[in-house]
């Protein structure tokens, strides 16, 4: 017998007696309260992330003095500073600019989902600095709003302030082992496409 | 006797949810630690403060934990199809799925996995899963090298200690006693290093950014998988976690068969409930969800290893089943109030405080861990912290009645019932407790109750003398 099948075959036996049950969901589910971009910028300042509410992307970048910036392909190139250092490989950079695939205003959450703009999960891990640009229209109020829209079949990284710690005596630090710096530039929605 | 395929306890001989003594010797031990319940207390009021905080800001936290408990009873009583689902678009998504009976076999196939591999080096993301195997130590004497890479796991591993609490293994070491541990144990650490935790956090991203970038293995644990549609969540803080996830050109994931939820919605529950109730946080900074392989990002070979190990045997017993409910945010330890004065390792097991008091002996057999659904004053605390309503006390009190009693206590339980049901006997029997006045102890066997009590003193007159005078 594989142990696949002995594993069921215990589990079966040991649920002989269970029956399925209804689940409840009268918590505030997805479509319930609208994105509060105030209650997200207030989230993310909270958890030490830096929030930028200039339009001027490029200007922010250049303001944080990014050293060697490194960028997912499919990146907006008019964000991109023209005098920046740019390097192909994570491993050598100092920065990483990228965009997001939704924010959740209740927890001050960013989520990236590995597209184009977004590159894959280890661009966003090495570099000591994120500037990660969100646009309004992607901020949803909560975690049920966010699981909505996001794809599970894509891998997916939650980003809830810079790296930190609450392993030395429950309490939180930042800083660890992934960005240190995290900078939020909130754009306006994107503009609506003419047909 | 058991057949095969009847829900069998973990057994004995590896892994760590058996303690070297009863939980009453242990926690005695513990006690004159007067360090460890400073640092204890300091650490859990932090965290039931930070996490009261966070709570009260969701006007629907009731509703999210009447929803959580009920995902789970729901995915118990569906278990064997949702396990085949998982294996199912897990596989489809380019993953390898594995089933291991107990900790000796997945030790074996992860062992055998690596190995396969011919490195002789693994990154790890805290892994209670892994803990509970003994997985390091298999891995050790087959001559592979696991780097944990947690912090706290990390102070523990250093320090040449056990693991005390489910979320922090090293609660029981404050500040300066691990800058001690990173001076004494951690090669190449800068000399002038103070116990600031900011410097203490950075000293661990120097240590470990190396191997993270030369190391191309790792093993993790999983949070949740979701049977819908094969994705896996790590919930993490330090960024190790991604690390190990994504750097490495192989992953081994180990889980618990009960670490499932049937659908992707259901996750919005649990990603409220967990890191509020574990760390206080509104949101933990990183969580990781991944779905077999994706190609050009992160490990490109992808193991799931589905553990039993005593499980099914949890799930055997219909009032003990909901122990699986777990989602290890370990609130019900930082309410405890025997836990924060005896810290974990009284415990014995990797699962310590009131979850660990009902799961180890669950999953071990109540014969192998007799002691520890005594390890509580039944106060209640822990079921209201529980996020997933596990109803810890009648757990405890359901599993006290399934130890084994000694005889004499076997014995002494018969002679009262026959006494109470023999009215002059009970007479005279009162009438000797008078007697008793001036004794403290009672004789053996009865002397373990007043090891640590005083006989009460006998009333002058019984109640039926009195009456028998009105």
């Amino acid at each position: 017998m594989s142990s696949r099948d002995l594993i069921l075959g215990r589990v079966r036996a040991a649920l002989r007696d269970a029956a399925a049950s209804e689940v409840p969901r009268a918590y505030r589910s997805a479509g319930t309260d609208e994105a509060d971009i105030v209650l997200l910028v207030d989230r993310l300042v909270d958890y030490k992330a830096v929030v930028h509410r200039e339009q001027d992307v490029a200007g922010v970048v250049t303001s944080l003095e990014p050293g060697r910036l490194v960028v997912p392909p499919g990146i907006d190139r008019s964000w991109i500073p023209a005098d920046a250092t740019i390097v192909e490989d994570e491993h050598d950079a100092d920065a990483v600019l990228t965009a997001a695939t939704v924010a959740i205003a209740e927890t001050g959450t960013i989520v990236l989902d590995g597209s184009p703009d977004q590159g894959r999960r280890r661009l966003s891990l090495l570099p000591d600095l994120h500037i990660c640009v969100v646009r309004q229209d992607q901020v949803v109020a909560s975690v049920p709003d966010a699981i909505a829209r996001l794809d599970p079949r894509r891998p997916l990284t939650w980003i809830s302030g810079p790296s930190a710690t609450s392993d030395i005596e429950l309490n939180r630090v930042e800083g660890v082992h992934g960005p240190r710096n995290l900078h939020v530039v909130l754009l306006p929605p994107a503009p609506a496409r003419a047909f | 006797m058991t057949f095969l395929g009847m829900p069998a306890t973990a057994p004995r001989g590896v892994g760590n949810l058996r303690g070297e003594e009863p939980f009453p010797a242990a926690a005695h031990k513990a006690l004159a630690n007067a360090q460890l319940r400073r640092n204890l207390s300091h650490a859990t009021t932090t965290i039931r403060g930070k996490s009261g905080a966070v709570i009260s800001e969701l006007p629907d936290w009731q509703e999210l934990r009447d929803a959580g408990s009920a995902l789970k009873a729901a995915t118990m009583a569906r278990l064997p199809e949702l396990l085949e689902q998982l294996e199912a678009k897990v596989t489809a998504a380019g993953g390898v799925v594995h089933w291991a009976a107990d900790a000796n076999e997945a030790n074996r196939i992860v062992t055998g996995l690596v190995r396969a591999t011919g490195h002789e080096r693994v990154t790890k993301v805290k892994s209670m899963a892994t803990q509970e195997i003994g997985l390091n130590e298999a891995l050790q004497a087959a001559g592979i090298k696991a780097v944990e890479t947690d912090l706290a796991e990390l102070i523990v591993q250093l320090g040449h200690d056990k693991p005390s609490h489910i979320l922090v293994p090293a609660i029981h070491r404050n500040r300066s006693e691990i800058r001690d541990i990173f001076l004494r144990e951690m090669p190449g650490v800068d000399p002038a290093l103070t116990d600031e935790p900011t410097e203490l956090a950075a000293a661990a991203r120097r240590y470990l950014r190396e191997t993270f970038l030369s190391t191309k293995v790792a093993v993790s644990g999983a949070n949740f998988a979701v049977a819908e549609t094969g994705t896996l969540a790590v919930l993490e803080s330090e960024g190790n976690g991604r690390m190990c996830l994504t750097l490495p050109d192989t992953l081994i994931t180990v889980m618990g068969i009960e670490k499932l939820v049937p659908t992707w919605r259901d996750l919005e529950v649990f990603l409220q409930l967990l890191p509020r109730a574990s760390t206080g946080e509104r949101m933990n900074p990183y969580t990781s969800m991944w779905t077999g392989v994706t190609p050009g990002d992160g490990p490109q070979n992808f193991h799931l290893v589905l553990l039993d190990n005593g499980r099914t045997a949890v799930l055997a017993d219909e009032a003990g089943r909901q122990a699986l409910h777990c989602i290890r945010c370990s609130a019900c330890l930082n309410v405890c109030p025997v836990y924060e004065r005896t810290g974990g390792h009284a415990y014995g097991s990797v699962y310590p405080g009131p979850i660990g008091a009902v799961l180890s002996p669950q999953l071990t057999g109540v014969a192998d861990n007799a002691s520890l659904p005594y390890a509580s004053s039944l106060c209640g605390a822990c079921l209201d912290a529980c996020p997933v309503k596990i109803d810890i006390p009648s757990l405890l009190v359901h599993l006290r009645n399934e130890v084994p009693h000694p005889r004499s206590e076997r014995v002494a339980m018969a002679a009262a019932a026959y006494t109470m049901d023999h009215p002059a006997l009970y007479t005279r029997a009162q009438h000797a407790a008078k007697l008793s006045k001036h004794a403290k102890r009672l004789p053996p066997p009865l002397n373990g109750w007043t090891a640590s009590r005083d006989l009460p003193e006998p009333p002058a007159e019984t109640f039926r003398d009195w009456w028998a005078k009105r």
